[in-house]
């Protein structure tokens, strides 16, 4: 990262005295608001994942229709191709499905549920995985050993097939699952794989901040270990967290579609980008592309903006790289 | 080395045991095999009878004793849906997995590796860079959405490849192979495509890596001092250095082709392990489930402690430091 020039320096610097009003304003002109502003492709993936997490949370507003709403489905309009083809209609610009759902309306609710999925998972495991490893760190002896050699054997395991098993036993386990435990044991199942990414990376940085002055004058002076991992600790690790929990959204949401594709994702009756893509697959073969093509693209584009988000995030808040 | 070896079995054998232990819990809280047997409307004392008689009615971990017992003997039982011989039924679909796994993984060495080296020889012409923006997309593309793609192209718009089955096989003594049939080799090409993209993007920027750092040492500039051909410096003194680490990975994606083959036979319907077990798990058919389970963790385990053994072997600088982590 180039050195920042001194006429930025003074402007930022004028700006936090004008009155630190304006939260945007301020984080704009902070170190890390810097790279933003220097870097095009952290700029377009935010605003492609923007769009995104704006349609798929406003989607009672900003979709054309209700998907799940059966009384203003019309099976007239099934199996519709996008409006610019020949037979398209300008009313479904996506086009509709076998029972005449317009593909844009269910792209976004099923977004929504991705996202919903994903993000649940990324926080449980990131509870988890912080959690276990300032423990270990802190800690250490058996408990360390024990949870490192742990993180050794899941990691030896594909995440997607971790995810799978558990999914699948889960669902072994609960036949008549209603809803909410449908959802309950997919969120575990991907956060069973997720976590041990934070708690090693966690654990590397507690070893090292533990033997740091400022830690040692907190216990000096007296301070209860809980307070002192939560207080002075854990605001240290939060920087490659941060990173990971990004990168780890976008893993999950796929994690989420495969599992999906599979069937032994969410339940039938909330369709996410990932049963879409497997109601679509039916009609392939029958030329009906965009069923499952649209849901596909959504999935790869949400993928690729937040990657290239966490990249990013990755190279601004590493300090040796400014 | 001794220490390394017997720490390894031991969290080898305890994954093992932790796994078996899973699959134990779903026979016992999936469903009643008493009741499955003798059906709705039998006696109390023809249940209790039967229990007896499958040893139900003994403590807990006698009866998981004997599950293991079973287990390392491959019995597992008959399958709930299928009303087969679970072992009989995996050792069917086995060789369909393992064919599409073994393709797709020489399909991911001979392309990877090529393409890696030329990526790393030819830093930043505009091919090198086609091959890198690839690889990014082969790596952010979920598998499924990749067979997905290649069945809309090459079945559905092209209609050169079929993406349906094995097609024709050919039955020697228990092992089926689709691999002495033209039909048979059709059928592969596309779930192999679909399987290796990964492991080949992979590959690729593995070998590019390692040969763009072994190019910088010393001893590649004392070879072109020596006059020595490029030819020979580049496959000669750089690739074969670059192979090591090349190997284990391969052979640690090895566990993960079959994997994701869980994936590709779903997409392509192919008749190997994967498709059995998510069939399994849509109708709750827990001993074909347990099964699956344990093989796939006796998979990975075996490959694990062969590449962790192998790692020992080939590098000698973890035989003289200590023999933590890899």
């Amino acid at each position: 990262m180039l050195a920042k020039p001194a006429v930025i320096e003074a402007n930022s610097l004028k700006k936090d005295l004008d009155g630190m009003s304006n939260p945007i304003s301020r984080w704009l002109s902070s170190d890390v608001g810097y790279s933003f502003r220097n870097s095009k492709t952290a700029m377009v993936a935010a605003f492609i994942a923007f769009v995104f997490i704006f349609c798929a949370v406003f989607a009672k507003w900003v979709a054309p229709y209700n998907p799940f709403d059966a009384a203003s489905l019309e099976l007239m309009d099934s199996l519709l191709p996008p409006a610019w083809s020949a037979d398209g209609s300008t009313k479904y610009l996506l086009g509709t499905d076998d029972q005449g759902r317009d593909i844009l309306s269910a792209l976004m609710y099923g977004t929504r549920i991705s996202l919903v999925v994903g993000m649940a998972s990324v926080m449980l495991s990131l509870v988890v995985g912080v959690s276990l490893g300032l423990i270990a760190g802190f800690r250490g002896g058996w408990l360390d050993a024990f949870l490192m050699r742990l993180c050794d054997v899941m990691l030896s395991f594909p995440a997607i097939l971790v995810a799978l098993l558990i999914a699948g036993v889960g669902r072994a386990v609960f036949p008549n699952a209603d809803d909410s435990l449908a959802f309950g044991v997919l969120i575990i199942s991907i956060s069973l794989t997720g976590w041990v990414q934070y708690a090693r990376t966690v654990r590397g940085t507690t070893l090292v901040e533990r033997n740091k002055e400022y830690v040692q004058a907190a216990r000096v002076t007296g301070v209860a270990p809980l307070r002192i991992m939560l207080r002075h600790v854990l605001p240290n690790v939060l920087g490659p967290v941060t990173v990971l929990a990004t990168i780890q959204v976008a893993s999950a949401i796929i994690t989420e579609a495969t599992l999906s594709f599979l069937g032994v994702g969410v339940p039938p009756t909330s369709p996410s980008l990932g049963t879409l893509i497997r109601i679509g697959n039916d009609f392939l073969f029958s030329g009906e592309w965009w069923i499952t093509i649209f849901p596909g693209l959504t999935l790869v584009l949400i993928a690729l903006s937040v990657n290239l988000l966490g990249d990013w995030l990755r190279d601004a808040l590493n300090p040796r790289l400014r | 080395m001794l220490a390394f070896v017997v720490q390894r079995l031991i969290q080898a054998i305890m994954v093992m045991v932790s796994v078996a232990f899973i699959a134990f819990l779903l026979f016992q809280y999936v469903g009643d095999p008493v009741l499955f047997m003798l059906g709705q409307d039998a006696t109390a004392d023809q249940i209790a009878a039967l229990r007896k008689d499958l040893g139900l009615d003994q403590p807990f971990i006698v009866q998981f004793g004997h599950f293991l017992l079973n287990a390392v003997q491959g019995e597992f039982g008959i399958s709930l849906r299928q009303g087969a011989k679970v072992s009989q039924l995996i050792a069917d679909r086995f060789p369909a997995t393992l064919e599409l796994a073994v393709i797709a993984a020489g399909m991911a060495l001979l392309l990877g590796i090529p393409m890696g080296v030329y990526a790393a020889l030819k830093r930043g012409t505009l091919s090198s860079q086609l091959l890198m923006t690839f690889s990014l997309l082969g790596v952010s593309l979920p598998t499924f959405l990749i067979g997905i793609l290649l069945i809309l192209f090459f079945a559905v718009l092209l209609g050169w490849l079929p993406s349906f089955g094995r097609g024709d096989v050919v039955k020697i003594g228990w092992w089926s192979t689709g691999l002495l049939t033209a039909k048979g080799w059709q059928h592969i090409v596309l779930p192999a495509l679909t399987l290796t993209v990964f492991q080949l993007t992979l590959i690729m920027r593995l070998v590019r890596a390692e040969m763009l750092e072994v190019l910088r040492t010393d001893y590649i500039k004392f070879a072109r001092a020596r006059g020595l051909s490029n030819r020979a410096i580049h496959f000669g003194h750089a690739l074969k250095n670059t192979l090591v680490p090349v190997m284990t990975i391969t052979g640690l994606q090895l566990g993960g082709l079959i994997a994701f083959a869980i994936i590709t036979e779903t997409v392509f319907q192919w008749p190997g392990m994967g498709l059995l077990f998510i069939q399994a798990v849509t109708f709750a058919d827990v001993p074909v489930m347990a099964a699956y389970l344990c093989l796939i963790a006796l998979i990975f385990v075996v490959i694990n402690l062969t590449v962790d053994l192998l790692y020992f072997a080939v590098d000698p600088r973890l035989r003289v430091g200590k023999a933590g982590g890899h």
